[in-house]
């Protein structure tokens, strides 16, 4: 059972990590895209929207042009003595870039739908605002942001195609449940990939039931 | 002069263009400013509030330049002392009464706690005759307790001017009467500066102001 447990610790904690960076990225990207008023606007949402369509391994491939030891940042990062390429890091910048558009395109309508009515009553009661965001915008976008985060935090634990690319197969350091899957089949370990398909599906459906339950939010109703 | 308004703004919209050119100057305590929908008069209060930002003219509120085009002031809302209450009162869902009358009060970064409450938050609960409902959430109460809400909000900041956007207008005709008479009553005993706007002739019967009438964004008739 070994096995299973090391894997799954370490998709787990890749999958929190991702989520809890998407939850400051998205939420602040998402905020940026409700309230700007630029035609511009929908181009960027459509660059942002990119990690969603395009192959994982496409982004991968990206990752490593980046952030590979000769690559843009990754040459500067390996003179300050940072390696995120066979990391669990790594796996973890992977994972946050798959599941980025899905905090973002939930933060961004869950702010559109907040009235703007109540933004002005709080600037007239004399707020600046720093303080309406997390007074106002937050609180009330919040469970639309908690919906897409359970989404994003699903979509970062299966996640397999860009982790694999930047991140590699390194049992114990790198694999994670859905790469030791591939692996346990590749072995003909059946019984292995079967428990850790199992557990990765309830997990999965679990998120999704939360996120379901949570969103969208009922119009109208006050929240206790 | 209490108050002392000129605003010329030019707005367009998805269809159409607006041309607002309002005057208003009056030293009553209650300014009623009445007409049509579509004529101008939330746009008019919005620029008092610092809400909207006008293309030429100024906002005086007791000797106070709130905005003034030609010196080239335009005070920011949140520095204005002005309240303004909302035709659908713009209570904070997420928020009790006790809590949405003390929103004004702290302008820091989080809300004011469910339990602690301001000694100033429960002289306006009771003014207004909150109690029972202090820790309700707006959702749970009745209309005429939303509005009473709205005010207490308004009023705790201590504001220059109150700014009523149709404040009857949702409530049901049996309440009405008997709200327009509470804003009257405290009105009076507070001696507030109100300006209210409305398209109801009753209201500009009971509220017995100096009444501005505006149509296409322009006062036809001032007593």
């Amino acid at each position: 059972m070994a096995d299973v447990w090391v894997p799954l610790a370490l998709s787990l904690k890749v999958a929190l990590w991702a989520t809890a960076i998407n939850l400051v990225l998205g939420v602040l990207a998402g905020f940026g895209l409700s309230r700007w008023r630029s035609p511009a606007r929908e181009v960027v949402d459509s660059i942002l929207t990119l990690p969603l369509v395009l192959p994982p391994t496409v982004l991968g491939y990206y990752l490593l042009v980046l952030l590979g030891r000769r690559g843009v940042f990754g040459s500067w990062l390996d003179r300050m003595g940072i390696e995120l390429v066979f990391t669990w890091q790594g796996a973890v910048i992977a994972s946050t870039l798959v599941a980025f558009p899905l905090v973002q395109k939930a933060a961004r309508a869950a702010f559109e739908a907040v009235d703007p009515q109540l933004e002005s009553a709080a600037r007239v009661l004399g707020l600046r605002e720093a303080a309406i965001f997390f007074r106002v915008s937050l609180p009330l976008a919040a469970r639309g942001i908690t919906a897409g985060a359970l989404l994003a935090f699903a979509r970062a634990l299966g996640e397999f195609g860009a982790t694999l690319m930047i991140a590699g197969n390194l049992p114990g350091r790198t694999q994670t449940l859905s790469v030791a899957i591939y692996a346990a089949v590749q072995a003909g370990d059946d019984r292995t990939a079967a428990i850790m398909v199992g557990v990765t599906s309830v997990t999965c459906v679990a998120a999704l039931l939360l996120a379901g339950w949570l969103s969208p939010n009922p119009p109208g109703r006050g929240r206790r | 002069m209490s108050v002392d308004i000129a605003i010329r703004a030019m707005l367009q919209g998805d269809d159409r263009r607006f041309a607002l050119d309002v005057s208003i100057v009056s030293s009553e305590r209650r300014i009623v400013i009445f007409g049509p929908s579509g004529a101008g008069k939330s746009l008019t209060l919005r620029a008092v509030a610092g809400l909207l930002t006008p293309d030429a003219g100024h906002v005086h509120v007791d000797g106070r330049v709130l905005y003034d085009a030609a010196a080239g002031v335009d005070m920011p809302a949140r520095k204005r002392d002005v309240a303004y209450v909302f035709q659908d009162y713009a209570l904070f869902p997420h928020l009790t009464v006790a809590q949405n009358v003390g929103f004004g009060l702290a302008h820091g970064w989080l809300n004011p706690g469910r339990r602690a409450r301001d000694a100033r938050v429960s002289r306006w609960i009771d003014t207004l005759e909150l109690g029972d409902i202090a820790d309700s959430f707006p959702a749970r109460i009745s209309g005429g307790q939303r509005q009473r809400v709205a005010l207490a909000r308004a009023l705790a900041a201590e504001p220059r001017i109150v700014l009523l956007d149709e404040p009857f207008a949702a409530l049901d005709p049996g309440l009405r009467g008997r709200m327009r008479a509470e804003l009257m009553a405290l009105q009076e005993r507070l001696d507030l500066q109100l300006m209210v706007i409305t398209h109801d002739p009753a209201d500009v019967e009971a509220l017995d102001g100096h009444t501005f009438e505006i149509r296409e964004g322009r006062v036809v008739a001032a007593p």
